[in-house]
């Protein structure tokens, strides 16, 4: 490796980083508002991440909501994802 | 009926005017009848951009209020045939773009024009859900930089459900990414997000790429919409971008390093 590729090397691309944190944050922005989802989604999503939590020690992304318009229907999809260790 | 498109991204200093101006233009040039139409009530601008500041006599709000007819307040262009600006007003009463008001304004447009380009407010108050409501495109001017990538999925969040055609249940808007200020660069240094990943974020077709630029603030500074610049990358980008708005296929350029170094050019592949 030569010297300026050494020094870039030790430089952080900070594009990826913030691709990342985008990909993280309009994931969950979207769950939130896309669809004309209902204004209790966001508040429903803590409630049920408090009852799992009861049981099983989850992280916040455990829960995702989303509703999906389908012709006269609105479905509610609901992902729990439990951690590996809860499983037995 | 014309077709009706908000330039449009959440964010403010992004490019919304500049495009605006560029793309009103641009269909001006390839023979439709085009109207640009201010909707950031008590920050004008768009007047100011395309060069026509001093022959503002009548605006919008007072087409909307009866106090001038649609023809006395729109703005004949002094380059470009069939191209009319309609200026905002600079009053501070936020109320004053009515939707019945902005609704037969756009109606009556409609029936002379062959596209309306509505040049958005920054944020998501009144004016900019205002612009966005009759679109039936929509353009998102989005910088390579996480806040305004935000912005951008925050407005086609609410173009997806609050406009006209979403509350109509009619065929969505259909959106355009336009990713301006661009380095090509920075982004192979690893420092700016590439049009990929904005793309990938977003989700939506590409229009086109425009390069940071000098010549975006020089034809600012002098009043001419950048397209016009025809030398210049940032006009010739436009162009395309145009084109492909009009149904061209074109290939992107400016997506590679433009200018070479002197080493580059004696070794450089």
């Amino acid at each position: 490796m030569n010297l300026l590729g050494y020094f870039r090397s030790q430089r952080k691309q900070t594009a990826k980083v913030a691709k990342e944190r985008l990909q993280i944050l309009v994931a969950r922005e979207r769950a939130g508002t896309r669809g004309g989802g209902p204004d209790y989604l966001p508040a429903l999503q803590e409630e049920l991440l408090d009852v799992i939590r009861k049981y099983v020690e989850v992280d916040r992304d455990a829960v995702q909501i989303q509703i999906e318009k389908e012709g006269d229907y609105d479905i509610l999809e609901l992902n729990i994802t439990l951690p590996e260790s809860s499983q037995k | 009926m014309a077709r009706i498109v908000v330039v449009t991204s959440g964010k403010g200093g992004v490019g919304k005017t500049t495009t605006s101006a560029a793309l009103g233009t641009g269909l001006a040039k390839a023979g439709h009848r085009t109207a640009v139409v201010d909707f950031d009530v008590g920050l004008r601008n768009l007047d100011l951009i395309m060069g026509c500041e001093r022959r503002v006599v009548y605006d919008f709000v007072n087409v909307i209020n009866e106090e001038a007819t649609l023809n006395q307040a729109l703005i004949k262009d002094k380059r470009v045939e069939g191209l009319y600006i309609l200026a905002a007003s600079q009053t501070r009463d936020k109320d004053a773009l009515t939707d019945a008001g902005v609704a037969r304004v756009m109606e009556e447009l409609g029936r002379d024009f062959d596209y309306i380009v509505c040049d958005s407010p920054a944020g998501i108050e009144r004016g900019a859900m205002m612009a966005m409501y009759h679109a039936d495109e929509a353009i998102v001017v989005t910088n390579p930089e996480v806040s305004s990538v935000r912005d951008s999925d925050r407005v086609l969040g609410i173009l997806s459900s609050k406009s006209r055609r979403a509350e109509e249940g009619r065929e969505p808007v259909r959106e355009h990414l336009l990713l301006t200020r661009y380095s090509a660069d920075r982004v192979k240094q690893g420092d700016m997000l590439s049009v990929e990943d904005v793309k990938e974020i977003l989700g939506i077709e590409l229009l086109g790429v425009i390069p940071e630029s000098k010549a975006v603030l020089n034809a600012s500074n002098a009043g001419v919409p950048v397209i016009l610049e025809e030398d210049t990358d940032a006009g010739q980008a436009y162009q395309d971008a145009v084109a492909r708005f009009l149904g061209e296929d074109r290939p992107h350029r400016f997506l590679e390093i433009q200018k070479k170094g002197l080493f580059g050019r004696l070794f450089g592949s």
